[in-house]
């Protein structure tokens, strides 16, 4: 107890004095917690080697962060987990086959050239774990696209030899959209028995992440809703099979739009900072995703629409700013026009 | 019926530790440090000094411009008068006088006879005498803000909100002198002709809204309470207008602008002791809380009270406090030392000695976008920051730096811990000097060539 007050050792900052609770590392920690269900499901359908896959690229992400900012001396940023997170995600878009090796390379990628180069977290325009997977699949094309055998247990080690099988994408854009419903029921789809990515084959699993981050705040609702709605509308307008509903939902369930919607799209650094530009930022990625799934040579179109959306991101932000308190919003627009 | 503002946070009120305690009347301090700054404006001058006896609400300051005058807040010698520390940071020219306990009123201090038969202009002269200046913090000359909005405003809205966290000043007033703020309220309607006052209260305030509803059922006044969402800065002005009136307060303009006025619950008090009693501003409530006070309480005490005494008698602080902040912990000020006394602005004195200080060693933005959402005032910090940053003085006064009021929401909600609240301050300062440059560098090149063409 102090008799006087002359002994204080007192802090004069600016207000404010007091603070959220939730900091960078509570979020990114958030992000991780809300990818575990999937990752349960991954270990389920593909054996060990996911769980694995998932530690070894985590770790390689990490250390590559920790080493960028280490040889260059700046502050370290591995507690903010936002490298585990890239981890954690570049691991889930890819193969379970895929060596271990090239997955370092992809985090090599993903946390050196796309994030640190352009200055560490928040200053990237690409998000990293899309770009780590673009550049993996133009190095190692076979080993990004081939598919196990969801029935078959994928071994520890060992490359791509194995046993593959189509993705549902994969086999409605070969035309075999009747041979794909008669293999896979719609709860095969959305409980996730069939093949893909590591992460991407549970709708489920990404469901019940996803609504986690949204109440948790952590992520708004604008743009999976308007990234999946998007989708869902133009697949069932324009059906390529006999009923637009089954196609609808296959289109929507197969591939990893999910993941994409929930965990990728919705990325803070490279994705717009009002809703009404994440609702643009959702409808252009769902447009697109449609317009490589239906016109492109690939049979998912995700990553590569969320990749174009990453660059239209400052533009979204240039024409969604607030309109100006005070303002009445017809004023404004025709102030702007003078 | 009350609408909401766009944006703000929802800080924990902290509230509880003082909500349920009665206002305390301090015990009469010795003396009495009164700073000649404590309204928005210049300072005023002393009236007295070294060795004059002074009496109780005496004047011993008086304004020029815009300001309000200051009066004594004990009888007793002046010791001194000299620049002291005071709570706006560094010094200030103060009057200190040892109190003789005696309280003796001065002459000046006169009931009007009939206060009701007042007119107008007397009633604004009362107040102007009185030295009231808004209480909430930002003591803008009340007498300005009435003498400007009649025959303008047609709301009358008092600010019952107390939206910052440990305040609760407000709150006991509502809950412990309910006839004096609709007193208050009837005051002001009269001087401004409306048949309406509006109080604005957070619903976390629910035995205030009842306190306040009783009385005006009693007295059948012109008074409606409207409950209000509790989100910060929900009493800030510019947001408590728009969620009573769905207005908005143009860029750069006043309540009056849209025809409102808004008083603080204590200002109103103090309109009512001023016109019923004739006292001036004397005495203050004080909320003294946070997490390094013993024993957190609401006192009351003259102007001029050196804060140590409100800690003394809340127990003391606690050997870990870290911060010492004059106001509530989103606008408040952070103070260097325990040398300042409680002025007319100062709503609480908050000591900190847990986990408030959240910083970091490398202040990141991820672009979450959550200061956007914050922002009542409809701007996007993110890029306002940046801006601060890279010193684009145009980029900064282009996306509005001038419209921020400087509530602190965005910092409070950062995750990557941004002083964003500080840099647009900074900013803003940058931004004024620029125009200023610019106006003297116009007037010498037009001098200049007025110079060429007289040659």
């Amino acid at each position: 107890m102090l008799n006087d007050y002359k002994g204080l050792k007192l802090i004069a900052s600016s207000n404010p004095h007091i603070r959220n609770n939730e900091d960078t590392r509570s979020i990114m920690l958030d992000v991780v917690i809300a990818l575990c269900p999937a990752l349960l499901m991954s270990v389920i359908r593909f054996g060990f080697r996911a769980l694995i896959a998932v530690v070894v690229s985590m770790a390689s992400a990490m250390f590559f962060e920790w080493l960028y900012r280490k040889l260059l001396h700046k502050t370290q940023t591995v507690g903010d987990l936002s490298a585990a997170v890239t981890g954690m995600l570049l691991a889930f878009v890819s193969p379970v086959t895929l060596p271990y090796w090239m997955l370092i390379v992809g985090n090599f990628f993903a946390i050196f050239v796309v994030k640190q180069l352009y200055g560490g977290l928040g200053k990237n325009f690409l998000n990293p774990a899309l770009a780590g997977r673009a550049a993996l699949v133009a190095c190692y094309t076979s080993q990004m696209t081939s598919w196990i055998d969801p029935s078959a247990k994928a071994a520890l080690f060992g490359g791509a030899d194995v046993v593959t099988a189509a993705t549902p994408l994969a086999m409605m854009k070969g035309g075999e959209f009747e041979a794909l419903t008669a293999q896979y029921s719609l709860s095969d789809m959305f409980i996730g028995k069939i093949g893909g990515s590591m992460g991407e084959i549970s709708a489920m699993m990404l469901l019940i992440g996803g609504l986690y981050l949204i109440f948790r705040k952590v992520i708004s609702w604008q743009i999976p809703v308007a990234y999946i709605g998007t989708v869902a509308i133009l697949t069932f307008l324009f059906p390529q099979g006999n009923d637009a509903l089954t196609w609808m939902l296959y289109n929507v369930l197969g591939g990893g739009l999910f993941l994409g919607a929930f965990f990728m799209a919705t990325d803070y650094v490279t994705s717009p900072v009002t809703k009404k530009g994440q609702l643009i930022f959702g409808l252009g990625c769902g447009l697109i995703t449609v317009f490589i799934r239906y016109f492109g040579s690939y049979p998912e179109g995700v990553c590569y629409s969320i990749l174009v959306m990453n660059c239209c991101t400052w533009i979204i932000d240039k024409y969604t700013k607030p309109t100006r308190f005070g303002v009445d919003k017809k004023a404004a627009k025709e102030a702007a026009k003078k | 019926m009350a609408q909401a503002f766009f944006g703000g946070v929802h800080p924990n009120d902290m509230k509880a530790a003082t909500n349920e305690k009665a206002i305390e009347q301090l015990q009469a301090p010795a003396q009495v440090v009164i700073p000649m700054s404590m309204h928005f404006g210049a300072p005023c001058t002393p009236t007295v000094s070294k060795g004059d006896y002074v009496k109780l609400g005496q004047k011993i300051g008086e304004f020029k411009g815009l300001g309000a005058p200051i009066h004594a807040s004990v009888s007793g010698t002046v010791a001194a008068v000299e620049p002291r520390p005071y709570s706006m940071g560094g010094k200030v020219m103060s009057v200190v006088i040892d109190n003789d306990f005696k309280d003796e009123l001065s002459e000046e201090v006169k009931a009007p006879a009939d206060p009701d038969a007042l007119s107008v202009e007397e009633m604004v002269e009362v107040v102007k005498q009185a030295g009231i200046v808004g209480m909430g913090g930002a003591t803008f000359p009340t007498h300005v803000k009435i003498s400007g909005g009649i025959g303008k405003v047609d709301t009358v809205i008092i600010n019952g909100a107390e939206c910052e966290p440990y305040i609760t000043g407000d709150h006991r007033a509502m809950l412990e002198r309910p006839a004096e703020i609709i007193g208050g309220c009837c005051y002001l309607a009269k001087m401004f002709g409306v048949n309406k006052v509006v109080i604005g209260v957070e619903d976390n305030k629910k035995n205030g809204i009842e306190a306040l509803n009783k009385v005006i059922a009693e007295q059948k006044a012109p008074v409606v309470v409207e409950s209000l969402r509790c989100r910060y800065p929900q009493g800030g002005e510019k947001q408590l207008c728009q969620a009573i009136t769905g207005k908005q307060v143009p860029p750069g303009g006043l309540p009056a602008n849209i025809g409102c006025a808004v008083f603080n619950i204590n200002t109103t008090i103090a309109i009512y002791h001023a016109i019923k009693d004739g006292m001036p501003v004397v005495r203050k409530v004080v909320t003294v809380s946070g997490s390094g006070v013993v024993e957190p309480k609401n006192l009351e005490c003259p102007i001029g009270t050196p804060v140590s005494l409100l800690f003394d008698a809340c127990g003391g602080l606690k050997d870990e406090t870290f911060k010492l902040i004059a106001g509530g912990p989103m606008m408040g000020m952070a103070q260097a030392s325990a040398d300042f006394p409680v002025a007319k602005g100062t709503g609480a004195v908050l000591a900190f000695a847990g986990n408030e200080n959240k910083v970091s060693a490398d202040p990141t933005c991820i672009r979450c976008g959550r200061c956007v959402e914050a922002c009542p005032m409809h701007l996007e910090p993110l890029y306002l920051y940046l801006y601060v940053q890279k010193n684009r003085i145009e980029d900064l006064e282009a996306a509005h730096v001038m419209d921020c009021i400087e509530c602190g929401a965005c910092s409070y909600i950062c995750p990557g811990r941004l002083h964003l609240t500080h840099s647009f301050k900074v900013g803003k300062q940058k931004v004024k000097e620029a125009a200023a440059k610019a106006k003297a560098a116009a007037e010498a090149a037009k001098a200049a060539e007025e110079a060429k063409k007289e040659a």
